[in-house]
C-alpha cells in the first residue's frame, strides 16, 4: 500500500485531476469578462465588377477597416481570429456569407488598429445576381483561449451595395 | 531483486477464483470508458467528440498535438466557425474554418467552403475530385473548447506503435501480478 508505485500512482492521479481543474476554472474565467468592441468599415473603391465565363458573378473591393477590440483580451486569450465577411440574400440562396479578409491579433496592443486593403479572398457569387445588389459587411471576431472554451460574436454594418451594372 | 522473487512467487499462487475475479474487474475498467466514450458522443451529437490536431494547418491557434471538443447541433453552418469534416474518400478528417457559405431557400441545405487559418489557398485542393463545396453531412462537428498539449499521447502511440504495445504489455503484467 505504501510501495514506491501505489505512490507514484496516487501523486500522479492527483495532479492530472488538479490540472483538469485549473483549465476548466480559468476558462470559467473567461466569462467574467465583459466586451465592447467598436469597428468601422469603409469601401473605398469598386476596384472592378464582372461576370465570370463560368456564369459567377466576381467583384474586387478596396476598404479601409478600423476597430477597437482591446476589450475582448483576457489573460486567457491566446489570440484573436478576425475576418470580414459580406453577407447577402440572393433569390437561390436564403444566405450568402463571403469571407473577404481575415488576420490573426496576437495581443491586446495590436487589438486596436486601421488598413486599408483589397480583399484578401476572391468575393464570388453563385450566380450572377449581385448587381444592384444590398450587402452588410460583418466584422468577426473568434476569441481562441490558452486552454477552454472558445467564444464568438460579431458586428454588423449594414448600408453597402453593388453597382447596377458591371465595370 | 525481492521484487522479481515476489513476482514470481506471485504468478505461481495464482488461484482460479482470484484470475476470474481480477478478469472481470479489467473488464468493468474497460465497460465504464465505453459506457463513458459512447455517453459524450450522444451529449455532443457528434461521432467523434475529441478529436486530436495532427497537423500545423490551424497555427498559431491550433498546434499538432492540441485536442479539440467537438460539438454538433441542428443550428446553421455559419462563416467563421472551425468545422471538423471528412472528405469522401478520406479517413483522417480535417479541422479548419468556414469561410464561404451558401444557404438555400427552401431546403435549407448549405454549401460550404473552408480553409485552414495557416494555408495560403482554400480547401478546394483537399476536396475530392470535381467537389467544390462541402455540404452538412460531411461535416461531423464544430470545435467549442481545446485543450494544448494533451493530444500527444495519441499521435505518439500512433505513430509509433511499439509504445502501445509496451503499454498494454506493462499495464497487463500489471494487473496480474497485484495482489487487490
Amino acid at each position: 500500500m505504501h510501495s514506491f508505485g501505489y505512490r507514484l500512482n496516487g501523486l500522479l492521479t492527483f495532479s492530472l485531476t488538479i490540472l483538469a481543474i485549473m483549465c476548466a476554472i480559468t476558462s470559467l474565467s473567461d466569462n467574467l469578462n465583459t466586451p465592447s468592441p467598436s469597428a468601422e468599415i469603409q469601401i473605398m473603391n469598386i476596384n472592378w465588377f464582372q461576370k465570370q465565363p463560368q456564369g459567377n458573378d466576381e467583384v474586387s473591393l478596396t476598404m479601409n477597416i478600423s476597430a477597437d477590440l482591446q476589450s475582448l483580451f483576457t489573460w486567457n486569450t491566446k489570440q484573436l481570429f478576425i475576418f470580414v465577411a459580406a453577407e447577402y440574400e440572393t433569390p437561390k440562396n436564403s444566405l450568402n456569407q463571403v469571407s473577404l479578409w481575415d488576420a490573426i491579433i496576437p495581443a491586446k496592443e495590436h487589438a486596436k488598429f486601421w488598413i486599408h486593403t483589397s480583399n484578401k479572398y476572391r468575393f464570388v457569387d453563385q450566380g450572377n445576381n449581385l448587381r444592384g445588389k444590398e450587402f452588410n459587411l460583418t466584422l468577426h471576431w473568434h476569441v481562441m483561449p490558452k486552454t477552454g472554451k472558445m467564444f464568438a460574436d460579431k458586428i454588423v454594418l449594414t448600408g453597402y451595395s453593388f453597382p447596377e451594372e458591371y465595370r | 531483486m525481492g521484487w522479481i522473487g515476489d513476482t514470481v512467487d506471485s504468478v505461481k499462487s495464482i488461484q482460479l477464483r482470484q484470475l476470474l475475479t481480477q478478469a472481470v474487474s479489467l473488464g468493468m475498467i474497460v465497460t465504464s470508458a465505453l459506457i463513458i466514450w459512447k455517453g459524450l458522443m450522444c451529449i455532443t451529437g457528434s461521432e467523434s467528440p475529441v478529436v486530436v490536431v495532427l497537423s500545423g494547418s490551424m497555427e498559431p491557434g491550433f498546434k499538432r498535438g492540441d485536442i479539440l471538443f467537438l460539438h454538433m447541433s441542428k443550428d446553421p453552418i455559419r462563416a467563421g466557425e472551425i468545422v471538423v469534416f471528412n472528405i469522401d474518400g478520406r479517413e483522417i478528417p480535417i479541422v479548419h474554418r468556414v469561410i464561404k457559405v451558401h444557404e438555400r431557400q427552401d431546403t435549407g441545405e448549405v454549401d460550404v467552403l473552408t480553409k485552414g487559418d495557416n494555408n495560403y489557398g482554400d480547401d478546394r485542393l483537399l476536396y475530392a475530385q470535381g467537389q467544390l463545396y462541402l455540404n452538412r453531412h460531411h461535416i461531423m462537428g464544430r470545435a467549442v473548447g481545446f485543450l494544448p498539449y494533451v493530444g500527444w499521447v495519441t499521435i505518439i502511440m500512433t505513430e509509433k506503435p511499439i509504445i502501445k504495445y509496451i503499454l498494454i504489455g506493462a499495464l497487463g503484467l500489471l494487473v496480474i501480478t497485484s495482489k487487490d
